[in-house]
């Protein structure tokens, strides 16, 4: 692996505030000092390098554009930035990252009663407690509106029923928010790991995102107090609002995977020689491929700003997120994929981390919301036609 | 204990440079920068001091706006409040000038120790810390690798050649220079980068230090910066092989020098 000094093209840095560029390197010197190191090892025995927590919240990436309850208070564009330098060393670390902070945190911030409040977002923040967060179904993924799991009321309780499927930090999760189904519409629900009915088992086998732990979550006549519920959480728009939150820092993130391919494969081409000894990096076919990359890195690094600047101000549309999610995903698995191809046979190996970004890359075009889905809300938005069914 | 950490920023190592058109450093327009390594060691040294003796941390930095990140970094690692010297006249000084300027600015806070990286990485003189000791007439050690309070006093271990070492014991105030690689600096944490935002920075200019144009002139002068020119010469020896192999040795010896 090659040593990694940032990408910028264009000056973007000259974009940044102090702050900004601070909070960037924070998390670049960490992921190159306590994440690159193992990171092969683990994603070869699919290890959630767990010992990093502790660290990770000491350094306060856990919630880090939430206010109160320690977190760190940072602007979007910095919270942006951390996922990118996360998702530069693994995208299944960074996906632990989101799910912790976006969808564990931000729908108890956001709908949460007080108690709930403090029970568990100090302890989250602090990564003495672990999240999880239920909406995907084995029938149910990009139709989550369609979803069984039921919530009965049952006098004072609720009675939870039903089956979630592709759920990151299921196994490992000290609480899980599960929504589900009740007379007045889809509600959230705080699980906690441990409660009578409710287990969880681990999805063995994947090729994506071996250093996150991705699980299924069983509900059978899971018993919890009303006080369990999300109170402010009304219908499918508060699971969505929470997406949006994640994907925003997907967008960011995967920029952070595709310069790490790009970068490995541009100091790759630069020393590997075939053909009269010249550098690949020589050749127009792999100059092609490489001034593709950068262009698509640089507009890549626009748009995450931009729309993280305009979430600053409170003006990010769920649509601009997708429009980033979209765009960052796409270009970062297609870099992926060129980077593979100039690293020949090596980049088939993990000696070189291409691989595993390319792998890891499947699913995040994937989860949150596919490619298609966005396509077809950035569709909706400019025809003003739906056009999912 | 009051620590005066003095601190700059460097071109960031492994930067692509080139040269500025008169040949006499390099352009600084499309590189970033980051805190001079060895700094980063004596500022993790003055933060655990302390942790462990009370006090505080100042952080002292020379240089053009852009230094500010350098001080925000090092605000946000936990030292209290920062000075920031910045003037245009400042632009081009020496070791001489920028430890003048540094002596002025810190007299009036009578630090207790003022510790600074062993050298910089961009001029690699590793005078500034020196000077400045002089200057304010302070005792200093070099090339420090540990640093023990004893009640009003310190004692110091320093690096010699060929894995030697000297302990040395020191009355306080003191300066020293500090050798890389001595602790594991902590990270910034983002709540540190955060609290930074509200910590005191004061600038300084030429006048604010009752310092003249003529008090800093540069004493030496870059003349001329150039990259390391490669050759590559082949060169065959004609003759029996006890002629050649003896002319081969004379050159390896008083030519390439690797014998
Ligand atoms: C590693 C991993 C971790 C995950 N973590 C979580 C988690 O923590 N919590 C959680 O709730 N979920 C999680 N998911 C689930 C993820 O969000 C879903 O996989 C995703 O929403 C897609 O659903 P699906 O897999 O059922 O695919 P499907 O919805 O069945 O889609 C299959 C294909 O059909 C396409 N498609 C579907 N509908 C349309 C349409 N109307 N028009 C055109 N094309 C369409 C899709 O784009 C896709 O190409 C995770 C998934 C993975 C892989």
């Amino acid at each position: 692996m090659f040593p990694f000094h940032g990408v910028d093209f264009l000056e973007f840095d000259s974009l940044l505030s102090d702050e900004e560029r601070l909070v960037r390197q924070t998390v670049r010197e960490f992921v190159d000092k306590e994440v690159l190191p193992g990171i092969e090892e683990w994603n070869r025995e699919a290890k959630f390098p767990k010992h990093l927590v502790p660290m990770m919240a000491e350094l306060g990436f856990f919630g880090a554009n939430l206010t109160g309850y320690g977190c760190a208070e940072m602007s979007n564009v910095e919270y942006g930035l951390i996922m990118q330098e996360l998702e530069r060393g693994d995208s299944g670390l960074r996906s632990f990252v989101s799910v912790q902070g976006a969808l564990v945190m931000y729908p108890i911030h956001a709908y949460g009663s007080d108690e709930q409040k403090e029970k568990w977002l100090p302890a989250m923040q602090q990564g003495t407690a672990i999240g999880c967060f239920g909406l995907t179904e084995p029938d149910f993924g990009s139709n989550p509106g369609g979803m069984r799991t039921r919530a009965r009321k049952d006098g004072d309780d609720f009675i939870l029923n039903g089956e979630k499927a592709w759920i990151t930090s299921g196994t490992i999760a000290d609480v899980a928010v599960v929504w589900a189904r009740t007379e007045e519409g889809i509600r959230g629900f705080l699980v906690e790991k441990g409660t009578p009915g409710f287990t969880s088992k681990d999805i063995k086998g994947k090729w994506s995102l071996r250093a996150s732990v991705t699980s299924t979550l069983a509900l059978q006549d899971v018993r919890v107090p009303a006080s369990a519920m999300l109170p402010c959480a009304k219908g499918l728009k508060a699971p969505l609002s929470c997406l949006t939150q994640a994907r925003y820092g997907i967008g960011w993130g995967a920029v952070g995977a595709a310069m790490a391919c790009y970068n490995e494969a541009l100091e790759y081409a630069k020393t590997r020689k075939q053909f009269d000894d010249k550098p690949i990096a020589a050749h127009q076919l792999i100059q092609a491929k490489l001034a593709d990359m950068i262009t698509e890195i640089t507009k890549g690094q626009l748009l995450a700003l931009q729309v993280g600047r305009l979430k600053d101000k409170g003006r990010a549309e769920p649509v601009h997120v997708s429009m980033l999610k979209r765009n960052n995903v796409k270009i970062a698995l297609d870099i992926a994929r060129a980077a593979r191809d100039i690293l020949g046979a090596n980049g088939v190996a993990d000696e070189y981390p291409i691989f595993r970004h390319m792998c890891n890359l499947e699913s995040v075009f994937t989860y949150e919301g596919t490619h298609n889905i966005h396509t077809l809300a950035i569709g909706e938005t400019v025809t003003g036609i739906p056009a999912y069914r | 204990m009051k620590i005066v950490v003095c601190l700059k920023q460097v071109p960031a190592r492994d930067s692509l440079l080139r040269l500025n058109s008169a040949g006499t450093w390099i352009q600084e327009t499309d590189i970033s920068f980051e805190v001079n390594e060895p700094d980063i060691y004596a500022l993790e040294e003055a933060l655990r001091l302390k942790e462990s003796q009370g006090g505080e941390v100042v952080v002292c930095s020379l240089g053009p706006a852009r230094a500010q990140q350098a001080i925000k970094e090092a605000l946000a690692k936990g030292a209290d409040r920062a000075l920031h010297l910045d003037d245009p006249a400042f632009a081009n000084l020496d070791s001489f000038g920028i430890a003048r300027a540094m002596a002025k600015a810190l007299d009036a806070e009578k630090p207790d120790l003022i510790v600074t990286g062993l050298q910089s990485d961009d001029f690699g003189a590793a005078q500034t810390g020196v000077i400045l000791a002089e200057l304010m007439g302070l005792p200093h050690s070099t090339i420090i690798m540990a640093i023990e309070v004893q009640g009003s006093a310190i004692k110091v271990k320093r690096e010699l050649e060929a894995g030697f070492f000297q302990f040395i014991e020191m009355s306080l105030p003191a300066l020293l220079t500090i050798q890389s690689g001595i602790n594991k600096p902590r990270y910034a944490t983002l709540k540190g980068i955060m609290a930074a935002k509200n910590k005191p920075l004061k600038k300084l200019g030429m006048a604010d230090l009752g310092l003249s144009a003529a008090d800093l002139a540069p004493r030496q002068k870059f003349t001329r910066v150039y990259v390391p020119e490669k050759r590559s010469k082949t060169e065959f020896f004609e003759g029996g092989g006890k002629d050649v192999a003896a002319k081969l040795v004379d050159k390896l010896k008083n030519e390439a020098r690797v014998l």
